[in-house]
């Protein structure tokens, strides 16, 4: 039987955790895609990093997808395969837990989903600010999808 | 010793680019760094959402001026994963070429700006000179100097005739030659030897730790390269080494990208040779259909991520950019803990930042009033100020004593 890396990968996190189900494809070589509610999101993260050899975190993705935001994680193994493990939590109240304590440098890539979509993030240390300035009005995030420069205007008259 | 805290930048003689760094000094020892970015926030990835995907290109492209081709391939590469083209042979060779072009650039720029910041300003002179050859052939190849605009979606806008071949192995052979000779300088010169070595220090360990990327993370002995490692445009077929080093400072850092450059003028050659012929590009309906893709691409400074979603539309959904001096950015403050502040300029130059690349992301009009506002030296000079004494650093009391003194 030839069954290629990516597959085998597929199958094992599917043998771990069958509620991933149709939740995780194959889109071609060395990129696979995953996604998992936001409870049992530690514990896929967790086994792709610690058993699958998932070792490099290569960026996060926020994204404003409506009634929820959604976070991509994309880890990357030695071998080059991507493996990005989406989630979303409701746009009302988008809390999400640091992975800093995975990966130290993901610290910056958190700030950006703080200001830039609005994001809390527990667990990350207090910091400075990424990337906005400092005097940015406050409950403005500019990578939601309602967001529109002519806002800014409105909003750092009460700033 | 009274500990203290000095500002530097966001606007700095030794910083080419705005980025702030406060450091906590006992004497000449940096007790604690912390780094502030953001200042070239430009809002890009929110206006890769109002543009179309040809026009998101441009900009892509504009995200640097010196890893441009970077972006734009790699944006160029998720497009079309989505749509299910394959990129014709021909077009993937060109990518690639232009590609290392832009390495051998970005690298002897680096070169002269490592020699500047250590006071070698001869170096300066000597790489960026011939830096130009370089310059020029992407002039000739693509049209521009930087900012190349030769990817379209689906392949390459300009083929390359025989001419320019023979005149690119010919510069091949003359930057080969300067960078044997600078491989002699860097490796017997006892000056830049000793100024370079054991300076930003970063272990295997804290590079894998922090998860740095690209020459900075080789020169600490992490043999990880997307050309070789996730292979795009010719990479897969091109026999090429990954050069890697131990010294895990800046010396190994300056080995590691001297070595790169001879790497590159050998793939150049190897694509020059094994040109394929054929069409250079495959037309990209306007309306992408809805998908997304992971691409990477191995710039200069290191792996480069593009995410890009789509909805059926002719505007991408998202487009989100993981640009290399993000991942390596981190590392500085620890680099620069317990070092001394003379240090402080070649080790932030030492990761070759770009926050171009890596603030991509409006600028503030007048908030007031509609229209542009003038803003004057000296309210730019009260506004720097308070800046500065929200952050905790106020000068006002030796402003006074200066003052008292002088009166």
């Amino acid at each position: 039987m030839n069954m290629s890396e990516e597959e085998r990968i597929r199958q094992e996190l599917l043998k771990n955790f069958n509620f991933l189900g149709n939740g995780i494809r194959v889109q071609r070589q060395r990129r696979i895609y995953a996604e998992v509610s936001p409870d049992k999101f530690f514990n896929v993260f967790d086994y792709a990093i610690e058993a699958l050899g998932f070792c490099i975190l290569s960026g996060i993705t926020g994204m404003d997808e409506g009634e929820k935001l959604s976070f991509i994680y994309h880890l990357s193994s030695e071998n080059g395969i991507v493996l990005s493990i989406k989630t979303g939590v409701a746009k009302n109240d988008p809390v999400i837990k640091t992975i800093t304590s995975y990966f130290p440098g993901a610290e910056i890539y958190e700030r950006e989903l703080v200001d830039l979509l609005g994001t809390k993030v527990e667990g990350l240390k207090k910091g400075k600010r990424y990337p906005l300035p400092d005097n940015w009005p406050e409950g403005q995030y500019p990578l939601r999808k309602d967001w529109k420069k002519e806002m800014l205007q409105e909003g750092s008259k009460n700033a | 010793m009274h500990d203290i805290k000095i500002p530097v930048g966001p606007q700095h003689p030794a910083l080419k680019e705005p980025a702030s760094f406060s450091l906590l000094l006992s004497g000449e020892k940096i007790l604690e760094a912390g780094v502030r970015l953001g200042y070239n926030h430009r809002g890009i990835e929110k206006a890769c959402e109002e543009r179309t995907y040809i026009q998101g290109l441009y900009l892509i492209e504009r995200i640097c001026g010196i890893c441009s081709h970077a972006h734009s391939t790699c944006f160029a590469q998720a497009v079309e994963e989505i749509v299910g083209i394959s990129v014709p042979k021909r077009a993937e060779y060109i990518r690639t070429l232009v590609g290392e072009l832009e390495r051998i650039h970005s690298h002897l720029l680096w070169l002269g700006v490592a020699g500047h910041e250590v006071g070698f300003d001869t170096l300066l002179m000597y790489t960026w000179s011939d830096r130009e050859i370089v310059m020029d052939i992407l002039a000739g190849l693509t049209g521009n100097r930087v900012n190349y605009g030769i990817n379209c979606l689906g392949g390459v806008r300009r083929d390359i005739s025989a001419e320019q071949v023979k005149d690119m192995l010919k510069a091949m052979d003359t930057l080969e030659e300067r960078t044997k000779y600078y491989i002699e300088v860097a490796t017997g010169e006892t000056t830049l030897i000793k100024r370079l070595s054991g300076v930003g220090v970063m272990s295997k360990e804290d590079v894998l730790r922090l998860g740095a990327v690209g020459p900075t993370a080789r020169a600490s002995g992490v043999a990880r390269d997307v050309r070789k490692d996730d292979p795009y445009a010719a990479y897969a077929e091109i026999d090429f080494k990954v050069i890697t080093d131990s010294h895990n400072d800046i010396y190994g850092r300056t080995i590691v990208r001297l070595g790169e450059l001879m790497e590159s003028y050998s793939i150049i050659r190897k694509v020059l040779k094994n040109l394929p012929g054929g069409e250079i590009a495959v037309k990209v309906p306007r309306k992408i259909p809805a998908g997304e893709a992971v691409s990477r691409y191995e710039a200069p400074r290191g792996e480069d991520l593009h995410y890009v979603k789509a909805n059926g539309t002719d505007k991408p959904e998202r487009v989100k950019v993981r640009a290399p001096t993000l991942a390596n950015i981190q590392t500085v403050a620890f680099m620069l803990e317990d070092r001394y502040l003379a240090d402080m300029p070649i080790v932030v130059a030492a990761i070759d930042p770009c926050f171009s690349c890596t603030d991509r992301l409006i600028a503030l009009k007048n908030h007031e009033k509609k229209g542009r506002k003038i803003v004057t030296w000296e309210s730019l000079r009260v506004e720097g100020i308070e800046w500065y004494s929200r952050q905790g650093i106020d000068f006002t009391k030796l402003n006074k004593k200066l003052k008292s003194k002088a009166g």
